[in-house]
């Protein structure tokens, strides 16, 4: 496998954000970042084949590694990517449109989404726990300004927010970084803070140091997966990100802030058995899930609406994870193609209708479907995609972690769960069908709306978001190997 | 170096992180915690010089001389410039707990930090490990200080706090994580720094100051 191959998910969105710094956002370039995002997923599949044929392989002295769960993480990282990007250019003129945004804002918007992409990939490529904490951090800084973009009093509110509670807790996670290296540095092996080697030495660490490491970890990268008790950055961030950012933050973020975790139970697992990191996740969870029910049926904007249902997924994530069993795990990475993929959709949906109705207040949007029929389409399916019913892929992947929590000895907490993903579910049906099918507003914001159509790139993102769920659900096709190998990795069986 | 004078050394470094960790939660000015804060990175890169000069190694004496110029230079140096461009009443106004109730908070916190420890002395004992510890209570103080601050500098300076007391564990535990990961997180932390300044810039031009108490804009009710 060539070094070139395994550094290009991080040097393409590399060289697109510096095309966008030399010319700036205009006509001829708006489609660059489209074209990285899509070159990164090519890579990324081309590195899940070679993976799957060759065993893993190294890059830039051994700090880059590529196996099957990292190349699969890097799919996710390139599909979301792609429907965000091939939505973007619409959402910069729609914001143009309204003076939101300007040509400055579109460059500087385009030239640290490519940043994000290139931090999100390194922290799923980096060999060395230290590197994946930096570019964990790194995501932190660059998505910043991003959420602060639109410069009003709420977004900068929740930039603010964002920084400080994401840095606090990922500096929790730095200390159990330097922790574990501490007991690393103390066993026979010397493995320092390479994760491979971390994985097969892990028996001889000291076991009360590396409990301590343990704890600040899951919390620390928890923080930045968004799971309860330091989540409460998510909807505020989320909720005030523009779209394709918020789609991107949900949809991948998460997700690269949760692989840390689960490469961090691998070692956890070795060193102390299962029942500690276990039993720290399954608490994590439910609370995560509790929350996010409890403020789902009374919520009353969209966009938060959103956020906290991906508090949700990564509350049953997280739950797959402390279940631990093959299938469990496999859902668990399937779980999280089919949110972000979902979850992306919705996110630019929501922002589409923020755009068209200008508000994003759940009581200001009535009878949607009635002038925008793709549109509400879209995000209809987006919601049902979401709670799981099929085809979608997270119908799969929901009752995969059901199956495997109830052959566990994790079947109260899977059962508690359940119930609370349906709540959440009704809460969020209840709240989406009135958006788009209630009847019109007297004279809220959202009701004399001029029929703006959903432009065709949009619309081209949105759908195909949805067949890519809709088919992943069906079969999964060659991923399958794929989530096989990963999942091998995921339970020891192969380094 | 010879060993007691190692060690002695050693103790003094920690002994001036500790205090200075105190101080700025004892005091209100704003000006002065920021000079606190300076010696406090002052203390924390003769600690790396220290441990380098005892380990005789060349890369931990560039670390060292990397935090001196972070930590005592750079970072003190753009706090004081965001508070010159905010330009207001220099003080930490309303705190949520008051000065008293802080310095016993400070106790209890290191009394904290001595207690979660003992297994990290427990792994290695030496005279670098023994003082873990007053890294541990640096970074709870820092915590601290980040919850308990309603100024948008104050916060900043307890995050800063954090990250001296995580440095601060790494190198009595490790002599530091190498030196790729290490200029990665100064890196991420000067990134950080400036991030949050250019915030509070945009804060005051949005809400006219920044006193954390108008972030109430969002909430879920």
């Amino acid at each position: 496998m060539t070094e070139l191959l395994i550094t290009a998910p991080i040097a393409l969105p590399v060289v697109a954000a510096a095309v966008y710094a030399a010319v700036g956002w205009r006509r001829t370039t708006a489609w660059v970042s489209a074209g990285s995002a899509a070159l990164v997923l090519a890579a990324a599949i081309t590195l899940a084949l070679d993976t799957m044929r060759g065993g893993p392989g190294e890059a830039v002295g051994g700090l880059l590694r590529v196996d099957a769960l990292s190349a699969f993480m890097l799919i996710v990282i390139g599909a979301v990517g792609l429907l965000a990007a091939v939505a973007t250019p619409d959402y910069l003129r729609g914001e143009m449109l309204t003076g939101a945004a300007s040509m400055r804002t579109a460059t500087r918007h385009s030239v640290l989404v490519q940043l994000f992409l290139a931090a999100m990939a390194l922290a799923v490529l980096a060999a060395n726990l230290g590197v994946l904490w930096v570019a964990i951090e790194a995501t932190t800084v660059v998505t910043a300004f991003l959420v602060g973009q639109r410069r009003t009093r709420a977004a900068v509110e929740a930039a603010w927010k964002y920084v400080v509670i994401c840095s606090a807790g990922i500096a929790l996670a730095l200390l159990g970084v330097i922790l574990l290296n501490y007991a690393a540095a103390h066993t026979a092996g010397h493995p320092g803070l390479d994760l491979a080697l971390l994985a097969l030495s892990a028996a001889d660490l000291d076991p009360d140091v590396t409990r301590m490491a343990t704890a600040l970890l899951l919390v620390g990268f928890g923080t930045k997966a968004g799971l309860v008790p330091l989540h409460a950055w998510l909807p505020d961030a989320h909720g005030q990100a523009p779209a394709p950012v918020s789609a991107l933050m949900s949809g991948v973020l998460l997700s690269v802030a949760f692989y840390a975790i689960l490469r961090v139970k691998l070692i956890a697992d070795a060193a102390l058995g299962t029942g500690f990191a276990r039993a720290l996740l399954v608490a994590m969870a439910l609370a995560s899930l509790l929350l996010a029910a409890s403020l789902l049926l009374a919520q009353r904007d969209y966009k938060r609406m959103l956020a906290y249902s991906s508090i949700e997924h990564m509350g049953l994530v997280a739950l797959g994870a402390a279940i631990g069993s093959r299938l469990a795990l496999a859902a668990v990475l399937l779980h999280v193609l089919g949110h972000g993929l979902a979850k992306a959709v919705l996110f630019l949906g929501a922002g589409r209708m923020l755009q068209v109705t200008g508000t994003s207040s759940i009581a200001g949007v009535r009878g949607l479907a009635a002038h925008q029929p793709v549109l509400s389409g879209c995000v209809g399916f987006g919601v049902l995609a979401l709670i799981g019913l099929p085809p979608f892929s997270l119908f799969a992947s929901e009752l995969g972690i059901a199956r495997a929590g109830f052959a566990s000895s994790l079947g109260w907490a899977t059962a508690a769960a359940f119930l609370l993903v349906l709540i959440i579910a009704a809460a969020l049906v209840g709240h989406t069908s009135r958006m788009l099918l209630g009847g019109p507003a007297v004279d809220g914001p959202g009701a004399a709306t001029s029929p703006r159509p959903l432009p065709v790139s949009m619309g081209a993102a949105l759908i195909g978001g949805l067949l890519g769920a809709a088919v992943l659900g069906v079969t999964a096709g060659p991923l399958a190997e794929l989530l096989s190998h990963a999942t091998s990795i995921l339970t020891g069986s192969t380094p | 170096m010879t060993d007691t004078g190692y060690v002695q050394a050693l103790y003094l470094a920690c002994g001036v992180l500790l205090l200075t960790a105190v101080v700025i939660l004892w005091r209100r000015e704003l000006a002065v915690i920021i000079r606190v804060f300076a010696l406090q990175g002052a203390a924390l890169a003769a600690l790396a010089a220290i441990t380098a000069a005892h380990q005789g190694s060349a890369e931990l004496w560039a670390v060292a001389a990397g935090i001196a110029a972070l930590r005592a230079g750079v970072l003190p140096w753009l706090l004081r410039r965001a508070l010159v461009e905010s330009g207001q009443a220099a003080r930490e106004t309303q705190p949520l707990v008051n000065v008293a109730a802080s310095l016993l908070a400070a106790a209890a916190l290191t009394m904290l930090a001595y207690a979660v420890s003992q297994p990290l002395v427990a792994l290695a004992p030496s005279p670098a490990t023994q003082a873990v510890p007053v890294g541990v209570a640096v970074v709870l103080i820092g915590l601290f200080v980040l919850v308990t601050r309603r100024r948008a500098l104050s916060q900043l300076v307890g995050f800063l706090l954090m990250d001296n007391g995580i440095t601060t564990v790494a190198f009595l535990t490790t002599e530091g994580v190498g030196l790729i990961v290490e200029v990665g997180v100064w890196l991420d932390v000067l990134l950080v720094v400036l991030v949050l300044q250019i915030l509070t810039t945009r804060m005051r031009a949005a809400f006219g100051g920044t006193d954390l108490d108008d972030l109430r804009g969002l909430r879920d009710t």
